[in-house]
């Protein structure tokens, strides 16, 4: 898309461009610019030197168990929080919907987790199940459950999947809810007239016609998964127990900084960027099709 | 809207059954938040001694202004405080620099344009936790460590809100750019007196989403704010806990998680007609 | 107030032109109105003159002064637009005196001349509303108000009532003229319809893929069109045109004949005809005929005659002075 209209000279954008491209340039490519070159390299052991291996690092990371598992690790996160926080997300819609009157009251009750931070979403389920004072941990107790996420791998990953769906689901929520409320009630009347029962409704239509805003959601919430989860991981499990939860993002993090490992650190950054590439471009196709149907 | 969708609605049972599983979903979201703020309000030993209450105790002001004014490692009103400078200089920063350079690539032509328009693309989302250490290495460099313009640069370093604008300028008719014109109004004038006030809703909506942003990050200032006196509030509470077996102060930083959370849910609460339309309708 | 001459005015789109050499002089007050279908390159040629196109050759004079590299607002125009191009945030009387503030007019001038444009569009109960809170007819007032607050030498109009119902266009069509008389200012006026270009213009601009057919007072265009194409375009129902040979003319191609100068009879005169169809609107009859060829041919007769029942066969004639010969090249000969 282009404007017809448009007003002459480039001094001007120049001038009004600048601030961006400063910005830009020294917090964003210069680093991104720097992991890549950094990707090629490793320190001596007295951190003195840098040797260029070329694509040693990666050869490495590719190869390092412990990577390959938060690969998983992270597969398996993500797959979660997706399926978790946009299942209970479009339940919680599809029921406000048939609402007809209240839905706007629900909304606004469920629509502030939003604004809670990941980190402090994080606290809130570490401290409901922490395994000395966590009031459902100790409940758990009651019914012959005991609970450990400290030691218990499975555990630590379902709790960071719960803490990390939890504040999402106002955010899909709303989404869907915009989408099924767009939905004109006269296709839905329409198939009402000619039998269809509730399920089969959904089904072929709704279904369908939800399904941009389906794929939109799908999208958006890989990518918060592989990146903004980083909070709850940290206050909750810091990646353990046994790495059980360490994600791609994390493992970023504890290399670099509490490793020291900067070569394999710049290594990782590079391969999550070539993976939010993907989806940036998959996004991008995305909005394209939105803005210009 | 709502009263035309009557037709094919369920009556009866299955009415309070949707409501029930609404009433459901709401306590599923709301029972954390209400322990953690049950648990701001008691003291410690009624913690630690499992279960703990499920009702409010009476230490609501104890609690709340010990955290506020003593905290654990700072006060926790002066970490309010930089969470607050961070996400406005964020927020306002962010919205400043996108409002102009979208209308630099909207409404001129010039060389390089469609070259910076694809660098923009490249920056859309990708979050800075995938170029962290360089940018650490970038901050350091300038000694911004511990500072404000450290906490906030590298957050406004992406182009998503321009890519907004973009999207926003694109729908403005072009016969108002050559009323406009026609009335004498040069670029700038046309910027401040028209596209401004008619991107109000559109700003106002991006404050929030940008607000809440600033304000929940946590591993940027993790990193970079060593000075317990420039810790942010979200990053702090983590820093609240002890290292080792010490018990941790529950009562306080569950007076803080729940400080964390006022200011932006009092944003997304107070323009929620706003937030929602910027969210649905402009985002993406 | 001031003339306006375009002289030989081009404008080509890389190797596309759009407007093949208009020339126009029109005369300190005059209303001139710019007819023709979609794509022909009018609202291009208007746009020109406002200074948001440019000009490939030739020149623009706005009161004997050349404006072809003058901004906008230099040009001492006004225009209103289709959709009006009101700005829609702010109030009636900010939208009219927007162009005087950039123009640092004194405050309490503009607040004069608002008034009186106001007065004048009977807009004074509404300018402090915003132009989502007003009705078609009145959004289209605040656009003409924003142009006459101006007072410019040239009002420029791109039709500017396309967007209203039938009802408000006659009405609006009626104000617009009364205005501009009152007024006096020269404008230029660009619409695809032809009734409105009939009964506002002083003098018409048929334009046809880039090129100006013909110009000339409505009624000298309708009844002596110097183009076929000026004559099929102009008029409603539109003229009808048979090869001139099965007429019996001689000379050129094409012979053109308005369906109201065709007389039916049941005694023989020059063609043979069924009725296909009839239409009956009160005042008059359309009456459509097919020739033994399959050709259609519409008459307009008066609404008293008896309505020919279809499927009869009857005779057309005319006078010879009602027949228009155009030759290969579409001209009139």
């Amino acid at each position: 898309m282009e404007k017809r209209v448009i007003f002459k000279g480039w001094m001007l954008p120049a001038l009004l461009l600048l601030p961006q491209i400063v910005i830009t340039a020294i917090f964003f490519f210069y680093p991104a610019g720097q992991a890549i070159w950094q990707s090629m390299f490793v320190p001596d052991p007295f951190g003195l030197k840098t040797q260029f291996v070329g694509l040693g690092n990666f050869e490495y990371l590719l190869g390092d168990p412990y990577y390959r598992a938060s690969f998983v690790t992270t597969a398996i996160f993500s797959g979660l929080v997706t399926v978790v926080s946009m299942g209970v997300a479009l339940y919680l819609a599809i029921l406000a919907d048939r609402l007809i009157k209240g839905s706007g009251t629900y909304r606004t009750l469920l629509i502030w987790p939003y604004a809670v931070a990941p980190a402090v979403a994080g606290v809130l389920w570490m401290f409901m199940f922490n395994t000395r004072v966590g009031v459902v941990a100790w409940y758990l107790g009651l019914l012959g459950y005991d609970w450990n996420h400290v030691l218990d791998e499975a555990e630590a990953m379902g709790l960071v999947v719960v803490a990390s769906s939890w504040g999402r689901i106002s955010y899909n929520f709303l989404f869907f809810l915009a989408g099924l409320q767009a939905i004109p009630r006269s296709v839905i009347e329409a198939a009402a007239i000619d039998g269809a029962k509730f399920w089969t409704r959904f089904r072929t239509i709704v279904w369908p016609l939800l399904s941009p805003t389906t794929f939109f959601l799908l999208v958006v919430n890989v990518v918060y998964a592989f990146f903004e989860t980083f909070g709850v991981i940290h206050t909750i499990t810091a990646g353990g127990p046994q790495q059980a939860t360490t994600i791609l993002v994390y493992k970023v993090y504890s290399d670099g900084f509490v490793g020291q490992d900067l070569g394999s650190s710049a290594a990782q950054s590079v391969i999550l960027l070539l993976l939010v590439g993907i989806l940036t471009v998959i996004q991008f196709k995305f909005i394209e099709r939105r803005v210009h149907y | 809207m709502s009263d035309q969708r009557g037709m094919v609605q369920r009556r009866g049972l299955g009415h309070w059954f949707t409501h029930l599983g609404l009433i459901i979903g709401v306590l599923f979201i709301f029972f954390p938040i209400w322990l953690a703020f049950v648990a701001s309000t008691v003291t410690q030993p009624e913690i630690v001694r499992p279960p703990m209450p499920l009702l409010p105790g009476g230490h609501f002001i104890e609690n709340y202004s010990k955290a506020l004014f003593s905290g654990v490692n700072a006060p926790v009103a002066s970490m309010m405080l930089n969470s607050l400078i961070m996400a406005l200089g964020i927020t306002i920063g962010k919205i400043v620099i996108s409002l102009t350079s979208a209308f630099a690539i909207v409404y001129f032509r010039f060389p390089g344009r469609t070259v910076f328009f694809w660098l923009i693309f490249l920056t859309l989302m990708l979050p800075v936790e995938v170029r962290i250490v360089p940018t650490y290495e970038v901050i350091a460099n300038f000694g911004m460590l511990n500072s404000y313009s450290g906490l906030i640069f590298p957050l406004i370093a992406s182009a998503t809100a321009t890519f907004l604008f973009r999207q926003f300028f694109l729908t403005v008719p072009d016969e108002l750019t050559e009323a406009a014109r026609v009335d004498g109004a040069s670029p700038m004038q046309f910027f401040w007196h028209i596209l401004l006030p008619m991107s109000r809703t559109n700003i106002a909506a991006l404050f929030v989403i940008l607000f809440i942003y600033g304000w929940n990050q946590y591993l940027w200032p993790l990193l970079i704010t060593t000075d317990p006196s420039m810790n942010t509030i979200v990053m702090g509470i983590k820093q609240m806990f002890p290292s080792g077996d010490d018990l941790a102060d529950w009562p306080v930083i569950m007076a803080t998680s729940i400080l964390a959370m006022v200011p932006p849910v009092i944003v997304v609460i107070s323009m929620q007609k706003l937030f929602i339309r910027g969210l649905v309708d402009s985002e993406k | 107030m001031a003339t306006l001459t375009l002289d030989n005015v081009r404008k080509s789109f890389g190797a596309t032109d759009v407007i093949h050499g208009v020339n126009i002089d029109v005369a300190d007050g005059e209303f001139i109105v710019i007819v023709g279908p979609s794509g022909c390159g009018k609202s291009t040629l208007l746009r020109m003159v406002a200074g948001l196109e440019g000009i490939t050759s030739g020149e623009i004079r706005i009161g004997d002064k050349r404006v072809n590299e003058a901004e906008p607002m230099e040009r001492n125009i006004a225009m209103v637009f289709q959709n009006y191009a009101l700005y829609p945030h702010m109030s009636v009387f900010d939208n009219m005196a927007y162009g005087l503030k950039i123009a640092k007019t004194p405050k309490d001038e503009i607040a004069a001349r608002v008034a009186v444009a106001a007065k004048l569009l009977q807009l004074e109960p509404y300018l402090d509303r915003k132009p989502r809170e007003l009705s078609g007819g009145q959004r289209q007032r605040v656009a003409m108000g924003r142009a006459i607050v101006r007072k410019p030498a040239v009002f420029l109009f791109d039709e500017p009532l396309s967007n209203l119902d039938a009802k408000l266009r006659v009405q609006m069509r009626l104000e617009i003229k009364q205005l501009q008389r009152e007024l006096g200012v020269t404008s230029l006026y660009v619409t695809h319809d032809q009734v409105e270009a009939m009964t506002l213009a002083d003098r018409m601009i048929v334009m046809n893929a880039g090129k100006a057919d013909q110009i000339g007072k409505p009624l000298e265009v309708y009844e002596n069109p110097q183009t076929e194409f000026v004559a099929g375009f102009i008029g409603s129902p539109a003229t009808n045109f048979m090869p001139a040979g099965s007429v019996g003319v001689n000379v050129g191609k094409t012979v053109g004949i308005r369906p109201e100068h065709i007389q039916l009879t049941d005694s023989p005169t020059r063609l043979q005809a069924r009725v296909a169809y009839c239409e009956a609107l009160g005042a008059e009859t359309l009456v459509h005929l097919r020739l033994p060829h399959g050709q259609l041919i519409t008459v307009r007769q008066g609404g008293h005659l008896p309505l020919p029942s279809e499927g009869t066969d009857l005779w057309l004639g005319w006078h010879d002075a009602a027949m228009m010969v155009f030759g290969e090249d579409g001209k009139r000969i």
